[in-house]
């Protein structure tokens, strides 16, 4: 792997230590989602709906609590109804009015795979035989799918007072159109007429699942005096611990929610499905209920991201400057409103310097699962129909597309279209580093191109909290509240030792329960190596300050004739007494005795992220006889700001890179006439295996953040942004075919290249 | 549902002949089925206890391969592959490592999947089941024993005990190709087998054209064959074998693929199979 990491001048930030959860994590000793048993724990399950859209007449669970074993049912008359409020929910928003019925469905099931019923017995078989004897009287209603389908004003309604919000004067009919946005910046129409060359294309995105491996599970447990354990998967068990106290109405102090390792989630683990279940099953059958979901259910009932229709018009002159763009991007939100086309709107021309942008959005119901965020929430979606339509102009002004990037790339300075000025940013150097890259100049073989995109994420920071102990004997705890999807514990004990000058190994990392530490947000907006860091580093500094405390009462000496250097507290110069310089360890040992334990805290909301800009290069070849698309190299380069962990960097490069070749290539929700999802299952739901690809070569570019300690941006989202583009350019040039719609699956990709007769 | 073990193969059909009995050879289909409720059966015959569903012979005439001879023991075999080894490819595509560990040929053909992997591989080989039942044996060649989606020439009580394979001829080849859209960990949206025999000359005196997956049961494709009977499989024939082929297909359009894509993909598929069979007859 190439790398321009700089040498680094710390200690420890930089090198790549062994992960403090890795041994557990590859004996299978690890705990997730599923892996925790209690004491007379029930097995719960969901009652769901085989319809795409009907209204619930009504909900008889006489004969199903009757049957042996079964404990408790909850059905919609359990939860309150809840007003309509939007509440931040990582990158996304939610309204409780929504989440209400999406748990358990109200007075309709929007999509198949709906929840209407949860059962908790005292087995499986028990359980299921509990679902089959629920009675559900419904009134099959006709549904729609497709988004351009669910604007049309004939189309089946899903909720009958949505009125589009964002529109002037609002409208008096209700639609599927939940909410219009526009981003603009200068004049569209006078950029236009300033081009040599004008391209306009609609492009279609399918949705696709964020696909982690492991299920959504919880076990919760309700006391009798009403306080409550919850263990689930999440990645963020303080937001979750919210949404349940809010829907059950509880005090959120009751709820004590321990976040279990994690198994993927991508986004799609900011939200609740089963965990109010869980709570309210609990609570009613006075036992431990534990609820894990099966893939299908996963794919038919959680997650998915948006598909949707994007419409891009780009103008240049024939030098290569980009005068005017202009997108409308319309996105799937699932049977309730909160696409990710806000977000989609502002990353669209976020790569570009650009004087007149007009971006138009619109949020669209449809009979699907709610979306949900799936990393750069609906980045990859805009970026693919900009990035594909500079790809074009690059190719119909014969400028190389490097270059022609170079030419109109975002640097600091540029005022995005969103509003912000970008600071210190790294399209720049990602694209000189694609440019002077081996890959960038090897040649290819027969039925091969390359292609090459950019792409772009905000990142996040938000409230987080962190504390860290000096034990006893020196080592170190820390105790962080963002569950660690990417190497969190590593980079955190990593930053902790490089100010503590301890060895990274002394320090115990854990992840911290909602009632042991402050709040945390959730994982998400790539925030965790960044806001967590941030804390721990001024948890770290603390410590380091306390230290100088305790020598100073020991030494007999004031506070500022105290040093702290290369890890040690020393007295400050000659005046100060000849005392022998103490070690952090040192100071632990005698903490007892100097006034008790040293503890570090940093409850901080954490401000200062930094965008985070990516550059991915594609090479594949494409079977003339059978339209099969194979990456054969390809590359990820991004501007990490400075990477803590490297090897977890490229990881999340890597990681990116193949979910957005799966989105690219073979990945969508499939539905039949019927409004039925057909590939509910890894078998027929198509993601990338790894004898599907090459190794994804990584090149960490290093342009710090200035308001982080250490330089740090968020890097987790960014990698899934470019690699739908690049696949795009890359297979144009390998079957001389230029495609509009992903994913490039084998036959569409025969029946354009017959009919453009390469095949 | 009761599970039982018979050790005879009269055993066994006496158990199948009863109401709601099903097969059980390496389960990688039936259990599947089974945890998500596509069916429940009130007996599981577990075939596996008869010691002729268990093991590989061979004689003059060829190879008798027992029904639940898992795919990694054909593969382990000394010299099953180096005779058939398109055969034994066919069959070590199904699922992954573990599942070649259990899957076997009588369970992948009686599974009843039009594009089950290694029957296509059978066909073209030549293969004939002997079928156990409450009458007695009889035998029946592999293309026709599935006749729809989840539908045998089985009748009540009947099993598949073994599988005859013929001895290599003295220049034969085959090889089977499937198509998906991954490498691996897929189901065929088209299968195509080959087999063939050539003179001393190189002129092709015998061959087999099968396909799966692009109709409602496996085909054996006699114009395909005839295609490349009497030729050296120049570019001419395997561009009539291509034309044949695709003429004999009648796929279904479904989340897998088109009926387009199936039959243009079925042409390819069998120009390239029939190159490696071709490669394999003359070395040997």
């Amino acid at each position: 792997m190439q790398e321009r990491v700089k040498k680094p001048q710390f200690d420890v930030v930089g090198t790549r230590p062994v992960r403090p959860d890795g041994v557990d994590k590859v004996t299978g000793r690890a705990k997730y989602g599923a892996d925790l048993k209690m004491a007379g724990q029930l097995v719960g399950k969901v009652l769901r709906s085989p319809h795409a859209h009907a209204r619930i007449k009504s909900i008889d669970v006489s004969k199903a609590l009757a049957l042996p074993g079964v404990k408790a049912i909850v059905t919609r008359d359990d939860f309150a109804d809840q007003a309509s409020e939007f509440v931040p929910a990582g990158e996304m928003l939610i309204n409780y009015r929504d989440v209400v019925r999406n748990i358990l469905a109200r007075e309709k099931v929007l999509y198949e795979g709906h929840a209407i019923a949860a059962v908790a017995a005292i087995s499986e078989k028990a359980a299921i035989a509990a679902l089959d004897a629920i009675k559900v009287d419904y009134e099959v209603l006709p549904h729609v799918i497709d988004e351009i389908e669910a604007m049309k004003a004939d189309a089946p309604l899903l909720q009958e007072d949505m009125i589009t919000q964002g529109v002037t004067p609002a409208p008096t009919k209700a639609s599927n159109v939940a909410k219009r946005v526009e981003f603009t910046l200068g004049d569209t129409a006078k950029g236009f007429a300033e081009a040599d060359v004008i391209i306009e294309r609609e492009f279609k995105t399918k949705a696709v699942h964020q696909g982690y491996i492991e299920p959504h599970a919880c076990l919760a447990s309700v006391s009798e005096d009403g306080s409550a354990d919850l263990w689930t998967t999440t990645q963020g068990h303080w937001v979750k611990r919210a949404h349940c106290a809010k829907l059950l109405g509880w005090d959120v102090t009751k709820i004590r929610v321990t976040s279990s390792e994690i198994g993927g989630g991508f986004g799609g683990k900011t939200v609740i499905y089963l965990e109010p279940l869980a709570l309210a099953l609990s609570k009613k059958a006075h036992r431990p209920v534990k609820m894990v979901m099966s893939r299908e259910e996963v794919f038919k009932s959680t997650g998915p991201t948006s598909g949707g229709t994007v419409r891009v018009k780009m103008g240049a002159k024939k030098d290569g400057r980009i005068t005017a763009a202009e997108g409308e991007i319309i996105l799937q939100a699932g049977a309730f409103q909160g696409s990710p086309v806000q977000p989609a709107c502002m990353c669209a021309f976020a790569n570009y310097d650009l004087e007149n942008v007009k971006v138009i959005g619109f949020d669209v119901v449809s009979n699907r699962p709610k979306v949900a965020a799936y990393r750069a929430p609906g980045g990859p979606i805009s970026t693919y129909g900009v990035e594909s339509v500079v790809d074009e102009l690059a190719e119909q002004l014969g400028i190389d597309p490097i270059d022609l990037r170079l030419k109109n790339a975002a640097k600091e300075g540029t005022k995005a279209a969103y509003g912000p000025k970008f600071g210190p940013v790294g399209l720049v150097e990602c694209l000189e580093a694609a440019k002077e890259s081996d890959h960038w100049k090897a040649p290819l073989g027969p039925n091969q191109g390359r292609g090459i995109a950019a792409g772009f994420w905000f990142n996040i920071g938000g409230e987080t909290t962190v504390s860290l102990q000096l034990n006893e004997d020196g080592t170190l705890t820390l105790m962080a509240g963002t569950p660690d999807i990417g190497g969190l514990r590593a980079s955190l004990c990593m930053m902790a030792a490089e100010e503590l000058k301890v060895d990274v190994h002394k320090i115990r990392p854990i992840i911290a329960d909602t009632s042991s530490l402050g709040y945390n947000f959730l994982t998400g907006g790539s925030r965790s190596a960044f806001s967590s860091g941030m804390a721990t580093v001024e948890a770290a500094r603390s410590i380091v300050k306390q230290a100088c405390q305790r020598a100073a009462k020991l030494w007999e000496i004031p506070e500022e004739a105290v040093t702290w250097e290369d890890g040690e507290v020393r007295p400050a110069g000659e005046n100060a007494g000849k005392h022998k310089p103490m070690t952090l360890s040192d100071i632990g040992k005698i903490a007892g005795k100097t006034g008790g334990a040293i503890v570090g805290y940093a409850a901080i909301s954490a401000q200062g992220a930094a965008p985070s800009f990516g550059v991915h290069i594609a090479d594949t070849e494409v079977d003339p006889g059978t339209g099969k698309v194979t990456v054969t190299r390809y590359t990820a380069i991004q501007d990490a700001g400075r990477a803590i962990h490297p090897s977890y960097v490229e990881g999340q490069f890597q990681g990116g890179a193949v979910q957005g070749i799966g989105w690219a290539l073979n990945e969508e929700y499939i539905y039949g006439p019927d409004g039925k999802l057909q590939n509910a299952g890894f078998l027929d739901y198509r993601v990338p295996v790894a004898s599907d690809l090459p190794m994804i070569d990584t090149i960490i570019v290093e342009v710090p953040n200035p308001r982080h300690p250490y330089g740090v941006r968020g890097i987790g989202e960014t990698p899934i942004v470019p690699p739908m583009a690049a696949i795009g350019a890359s297979v144009r040039r390998a079957s001389g075919v230029r495609f509009f719609e992903l994913p490039m699956s084998p036959p569409k990709v025969l029946k354009a290249m017959k009919a453009a007769g390469k095949a | 549902m009761r599970y039982e073990k018979p050790t005879t193969v009269e055993a066994a059909t006496a158990l199948l002949a009863g109401q709601g009995a099903r097969v059980l050879a390496g389960g990688t289909d039936l259990l599947v089925q089974m945890r998500s409720r596509v069916l429940s059966p009130d007996v599981l015959v577990d075939i596996k206890g008869i010691d002729a569903t268990r093991k590989i012979t061979k004689d003059a005439s060829g190879y008798t391969i027992g029904a639940a001879v898992t795919g990694a023991e054909l593969k382990e075999h000394p010299t099953l592959s180096k005779d058939w080894p398109g055969l034994v490819e066919a069959a070590n595509l199904i699922g992954s490592t573990q599942v070649q560990g259990r899957c076997s040929l009588g369970g992948n053909l009686c599974n009843g999947s039009p594009a089950a992997d290694s029957v296509p591989g059978m066909i073209a080989a030549g293969a004939v089941a002997t079928i156990a039942g409450p009458k007695g044996t009889r035998t029946l060649p592999v293309e026709d024993i599935m006749l729809a989606p989840r539908k045998l020439a089985l009748t009540a009580g009947e099993f598949i005990v073994s599988f005859k394979i013929p001895a290599r001829p003295a220049h034969g080849g085959d090889a089977y190709l499937r198509f998906i859209p991954r490498t691996e960990m897929d189901i065929a949206v088209v299968g195509c087998g080959v087999a063939l025999a050539l003179d001393a000359g190189g002129t092709c005196t015998a061959a087999r054209v099968s396909l799966g997956a692009v109709a409602a049961r496996p085909l054996l494709v006699e114009d395909g064959a005839k295609a490349l009977i009497g030729t050296k499989v120049d570019d001419a024939a395997l561009a009539k074998l291509e034309a044949a082929v695709r003429a004999a297909c009648k796929p279904i359009d479904d989340k897998r693929g088109t009926v387009e894509f199936r039959i243009d993909v079925a042409g390819t598929l069998a120009k390239r199979t029939a190159k490696i069979a071709l490669e394999r007859a003359r070395k040997v």
